[in-house]
């Protein structure tokens, strides 16, 4: 067992556990954290994607080890008020069926957005490919994208 | 029992409300039997002065109406959509609604999630439960004011005296209505649907805020303190028990609590249940499953040690050569003379079909949460069959079923595997050992080497078509494991020389259902084969099956599993989708249309797949237009829109690329590495549905969209290239053309 300093959505924890923990199951049994999602333990499902700096990665091949030096951003932290521009579309176009996948499926749109605001749906299949959901929601979920990326570009629009 | 439900109502009220129907209520279940309604009193948690008119609904001094929901939601919708139906005859503000699990009680009726029963079951019950409730806020209204009922009506959360124009909003009305006694079944009007404001609309799901900010909604979410982690390794060969295991070693392992082997089967004789296995229990999930990475365990041989795919393919060939009415295989149906209907035919068409056994890969690993404590058990469970999960862990545990309370958490995907529920008896008897909260997680690898499989099969056909061009005989024989076709299988009674064959083998393979039973893959054959058929009698598909339907109405079923079918309703579905999809519009060689249609889950779905095939043999699915008769109401347009987007695409993953291998009497297969789920850049970008309403019951939409997706693919890719190809997966063909 091994003590490691946390950065998960702009608060530091402390967890004692061993270095080669998936930072999955660190976030999931030891920080109460449970948005982030197991579906098979070997990256092929993406359902436990976070960001680390920024990065979409999967939190199920990431020892704790390795996630203790930057910033953690999970499904929790995505927004602070459930209200980022993904979250706003999934829930306007209603795209969930058992939601499962969601979070993964967020956590990927929403680093897909923060570097190309308007994805082309050629981007939307390179950067979604990863992520499985079972339910087949890609439909929606690829509308859900669209819908963000229009919701964002309005609100910059707002700003501007 | 320490634990609270997790509902307002306190545990006392809700046995007071559980007598209100009783098990096998649907229709009388907001008769209250003493007549009448009461404030729920100060039990604990219970908030004083609600209004409580039956088991699925309160409302709140301040006019916040709770609705239950007592059908698990496996993401088909249904926590939205049937409290929905409860609010419309309510008259509720759906905005102040706020949707509410059950727990598993007698009060709430079935509540199991299968089959696509939730709406047929229950939408005319939960029209009833709103309505009763809303008879007694309007007659409390009238009193009021001393106005005739008739006069007033209820809307938006509030009851309006029409001619005057006043309003008073439920919650005022509560003291007043809780007072009057429930009215009886006949004095209980429904709405004319025509009046329906939020029936048919697109209502978005009730728990979508939560899913989109990661709240833990589903079983492997759930925690209680002191719990600890399990996991529970079976033979890769079904049903062989444990002989040893390194015990010792692994209970040395960091954070393991305990090892030990469970030698049980329960029920006995079953594979569907507890089996024997090795538990390991741990402080954390990882700690468990790291110590597993060390388990080495001995197993006996098992029963069938050498089940593999190849010779249940081999036994296949031999059946289909034996002579129906011989040792293992049974005639099904017979009508007329299909002999000499092959010998007077134009053309005569023979061919095989075959499909593979398919895994559920819920997204969810199976898991489960229980505390054992004595001879009482608290289970939450991620369970489509709330009731089967109680029953099978009292049964592991030796305890009544009612000393077993069932919490129904959120599923990450069901499409029927969790109707069964072993990893509710695998965590019911890892607690009762420790007795402690033991919450048991599955890996992929379990998932998919423990599944219970959708069965594969082979189809052996042979069809005719007369000078005329029209279906003149139709034999089949189809070889399964354990459940075949039906002598209803269609097209009998639109052909009249028909036969069907069906031979079962034996075989060591756990089964269960999977997304549209039978009809995942008999639509399929089906439709595949009648497409041959159409082309061998040069006839255009759409008008060979429009014409196979005839000009009749309701055609009875017939035999031991008898069903009726309307052949008005599908000839509709299949003009429409012919129209809508643009069939029959010039296409260059390499795309093409194809046509699946097929009635299951009492729903008429007909399909239309266009597709795109390069020359190298690329399939790309360009376009997929469905038209849909599930009667006369669509409950929440978003969700039912949702159901047939998913069922198609559902449809298209598991025929593109899914088949498990079994060798040695285990599945080869281990994750998602070799068992590939279709992905965002294969999934169909153009999706069009229309809904056609009928004069007939609202059914359910979780699995009947499915079907028809398979034979509208198979059968546009015969369009594009001239190929035929006859076995499921689609990646097992080489679909390239010159």
């Amino acid at each position: 067992m091994s003590k490691f300093i946390l950065h998960v959505n702009g608060r530091s924890h402390e967890v004692d556990v061993a270095p080669e923990t998936p930072l999955l199951w660190v976030l999931r049994d030891h920080l109460d954290m449970v948005g982030t999602k197991f579906g098979c333990g070997i990256g092929q499902c993406a359902a436990c994607t976070v960001h680390l700096d920024g990065v979409p990665s999967r939190a199920c091949l990431t020892p704790v080890s390795a996630a203790a030096s930057v910033k953690v951003t999970t499904i929790e932290g995505l927004s602070p008020d459930g209200q980022h521009p993904l979250q706003r579309a999934w829930c306007e176009l209603d795209v969930a069926q058992c939601g499962y996948c969601q979070a993964g499926q967020l956590m990927s749109a929403a680093a897909l957005l923060a570097r190309n605001p308007s994805p082309t749906d050629g981007d939307i299949d390179e950067a979604m490919a990863g992520n499985i959901c079972r339910c087949a929601t890609y439909y929606r979920i690829r509308a859900g994208i669209h819908r963000a990326a229009e919701l964002s570009a309005a609100a910059r629009e707002a700003r501007a | 029992m320490s634990a609270a439900l997790p509902s307002p109502i306190g545990r006392r009220s809700f046995l007071r409300l559980a007598a209100i129907g009783g098990g096998g209520l649907v229709l009388g279940c907001y008769v209250r039997p003493s007549g009448m309604a009461q404030v729920a009193k100060p039990d604990s948690g219970t908030v004083d002065g609600v209004f409580i008119p039956n088991a699925f609904i309160r409302i709140a001094p301040d006019g916040k109406v709770t609705v239950y929901s007592a059908r698990p939601e496996v993401g088909q919708g249904i926590k939205t959509s049937l409290p929905m139906v409860v609010a419309e005859e309510l008259g509720a503000d759906w905005k102040s609604v706020s949707v509410v699990t059950a727990p598993l009680d007698a009060a709430f009726g079935p509540q199991f999630a299968g089959g696509s029963m939730s709406t047929p079951m229950s939408y005319e019950a939960m029209r009833k439960v709103g309505a009763a409730a809303r008879t007694m806020l309007v007659q409390a209204a009238a009193q009021a004011w001393g106005v005739p009922a008739g006069e007033c009506a209820a809307e938006n959360g509030a009851v309006r005296h029409l001619p005057s124009g006043r309003t008073l909003g439920f919650g005022e009305l509560v003291a007043r209505a809780s007072a009057l006694p429930v009215p009886d079944d006949a004095a209980v009007k429904l709405k004319d649907p025509k009046d329906f404001t939020l029936l048919g609309t697109r209502v978005g799901g009730v728990d979508n805020e939560k899913v989109v900010t990661g709240q833990p909604l589903f079983g492997i979410d759930q925690r209680r303190p002191g719990m600890l982690h399990a996991v529970y390794e079976k033979s890769p060969v079904w049903g062989a028990r444990p002989l040893g295991a390194n015990l010792d070693h692994v209970k040395s392992l960091p954070g393991v609590r305990d090892a030990f082997i469970v030698d049980r089967t329960v029920p006995a004789g079953q594979i569907t249940g507890l089996v024997p296995g090795v538990a390991i229990v741990a402080d954390s999930t990882w700690a468990a499953f790291s110590a597993r990475g060390e388990l080495k365990v001995t197993w006996e041989d098992g029963p069938m040690p050498d089940s593999s795919w190849d010779d249940f393919a081999r036994q296949a060939g031999e059946l289909a050569k034996a002579a129906p009415g011989s040792a293992g295989v049974a005639v099904a149906r017979r009508d007329g003379d299909t002999g000499a209907a092959f010998a007077g035919a134009a053309r005569v068409v023979e061919a095989s079909y075959s499909y593979p056994f398919l895994s559920h890969t819920n997204l969810e690993p199976q898991n489960c949460l229980v505390h054992v404590q004595g001879d009482h058990a608290e289970v939450w469970a991620p369970t489509q069959n709330p009731d089967g999960a109680r029953k099978l862990a009292a049964q592991v545990l030796g305890i009544p079923p009612e000393n077993v309370q069932v919490n129904i958490t959120r599923i990450g995907g069901g499409f029927g595997r969790r109707l069964d529920s072993d990893p509710v008896a695998e965590a019911a008897a890892i607690s009762q050992r420790l007795g402690v909260p033991i919450k048991l997680t599955w890996n992929r690898t379990d998932d998919l080497q423990h599944d219970h499989y959708r069965p594969g099969g082979f189809h052996f056909m042979k069809g005719a078509v007369d000078a005329k061009g029209a279906l003149s005989a139709w034999r089949g024989h189809h070889v399964s494991f354990g459940s075949t076709m039906g002598g209803d299988a269609f097209p009998a009674r639109f052909v009249p020389n028909y036969e069907l064959f069906t031979s079962n083998l034996e075989n060591g393979v756990p089964q269960g259902p999977w997304r549209a039973p039978g009809s995942n893959t008999y639509a399929w054959v089906t439709c595949c084969f009648l497409d041959e058929l159409a082309h061998a009698a040069g006839r255009d598909p759409v008008e060979f099956n429009l014409a196979l339907l005839g000009d009749r109405e309701l055609v009875p079923g017939t035999g031991p599993r008898s069903q009726p079918y309307d052949a008005a309703r599908m000839r509709n579905v299949l003009r429409r989708v012919a129209e809508k999809s643009g069939w029959g519009k010039a296409l260059p060689r390499g795309r093409g249309m194809g046509l699946g249609y097929y009635f299951s889950h009492q729903g008429y779905i007909a399909e239309v797949a266009e597709v795109t095939v390069t020359q190298a043999g690329a399939l790309k699915v360009d376009r997929v237009v469905a038209v849909v008769d599930v009667g006369s109401q669509i409950v929440n347009l978003s969700g039912a829109e949702n159901q047939v987007q998913g069922s198609i695409t559902d449809g298209l993953n598991a025929a593109w690329r899914q088949e498990l291998d079994i060798q040695k009497g285990r599945v080869v297969q281990t994750n998602f590495h070799e068992y590939p789920m279709l992905r965002m850049p294969d999934a169909p970008r153009v999706i069009e549905i229309h809904f056609e309403k009928t004069p007939h019951p609202p059914t359910g939409l979780g699995e009947p969209a499915l079907p028809p997706l398979a034979p509208a693919v198979y059968n546009a890719i015969f369009a594009a290239t001239g190929k035929r190809v006859r076995q499921l997966p689609i990646s097992r063909s080489d679909l390239s053309w010159s």
